[in-house]
């Protein structure tokens, strides 16, 4: 390999940073916290396979593609709350979703 | 040669990135999202693993995407309210993210791998083979069970969604085909004697 495993790890921690940031930054947009969440997510998988490839040990693969699966089902099921929750108070401000008092 | 498409790839990716998380328009913000996940799967082939590189494309760029652009174009948000109070935040923000990415650094600079561990891997690459073939031999072998949990996962994550976003509404007509189905000639059709010049 070329490319020194650092070089990946430190791009992944970027992309992270940048998912955890997003979070803090978009507070009242869920959408925009939808997105943030794949990106964590895809510097995890950019983890899984990079250490996998550079061990020489395939399960990291396999593992990276669980976490597609659930990173899909993830997106998926807060995009259809998501939407009821928009049919219920015509809004997506996180601030209105406080009935529960939490 | 590597290294140029890998600088090219890390680029891209992190400056798509802030885009995503910066642009005001959350159309733009899933088109960022699209390209991000593009120099992603540009990592995944640097390193050889074709296969989730590919499905990433598909699955993310595929299906999640379009998913996000539905959603988006569907609900009918006023997006300008939603950006407020973000200079409240962006001190606290910065702070995190700094403290996390230290800290994801302190552990990734000295980081080797030890020479034993070369002795225990579980299913070594192969290079004779193609990835997909390697990683379809150890999927549909060693972790077949966890392979089956993953599809229960998405049917589960497919009934959950479809569950939420149902509703009925009452005024829409709908064909009630058992009722269609039960109707007899007896009930349904009656004879008339109707005299010429006059109606029922």
């Amino acid at each position: 390999m070329i490319i020194p495993i650092e070089h990946f790890l430190i791009v992944s921690a970027s992309l992270f940073v940048i998912g955890v940031f997003g979070i803090f930054l978009n507070r009242k947009n869920i959408i925009i916290i939808l997105m943030s969440i794949e990106l964590i997510l895809a510097s995890v998988n950019i983890n899984f396979v990079v250490f996998s490839s550079y061990l020489g040990d395939l399960v990291g693969q396999v593992f990276a593609m669980f976490i597609l699966t659930v990173a899909a089902a993830e997106a998926a099921i807060g995009l259809a709350i998501l939407v009821c929750f928009y049919r219920l108070r015509n809004s997506i401000f996180i601030e209105d979703a406080n009935t529960m008092k939490g | 040669m590597a290294l140029y498409f890998f600088y090219f790839f890390a680029f891209t990716a992190i400056l798509s990135s802030f885009s995503v998380i910066f642009s005001n328009n959350p159309v733009h913000s899933v088109l960022w999202l699209i390209v991000t996940f593009f120099s992603v799967a540009g990592f995944f082939i640097l390193v050889g693993a074709e296969f989730l590189a590919l499905l990433l494309m598909i699955v993310y760029v595929g299906a999640l995407a379009v998913l996000f652009l539905f959603v988006v174009m569907m609900l009918n948000i006023n997006f300008a309210g939603l950006r407020s109070g973000v200079a409240q935040y962006l001190p606290f923000g910065i702070l995190i993210g700094l403290v996390i990415f230290i800290e994801l650094i302190l552990a990734f600079i000295p980081w080797d791998f030890k020479e034993q561990s070369v002795n225990n891997l579980s299913s070594p690459i192969n290079l004779s083979e193609t990835n997909t073939v390697a990683l379809g031999k150890v999927v549909y072998t060693d972790y077949f069970l966890l392979f089956q949990c993953a599809g229960i996962i998405l049917l589960i994550a497919m009934i959950g969604s479809i569950v939420l976003t149902l509703r009925s509404r009452p005024d829409v007509k709908r064909q009630n085909i058992t009722e269609q189905i039960f109707r007899d000639p007896n009930s349904s059709i009656e004879v008339k004697d109707i005299n010429p010049g006059e109606g029922i």
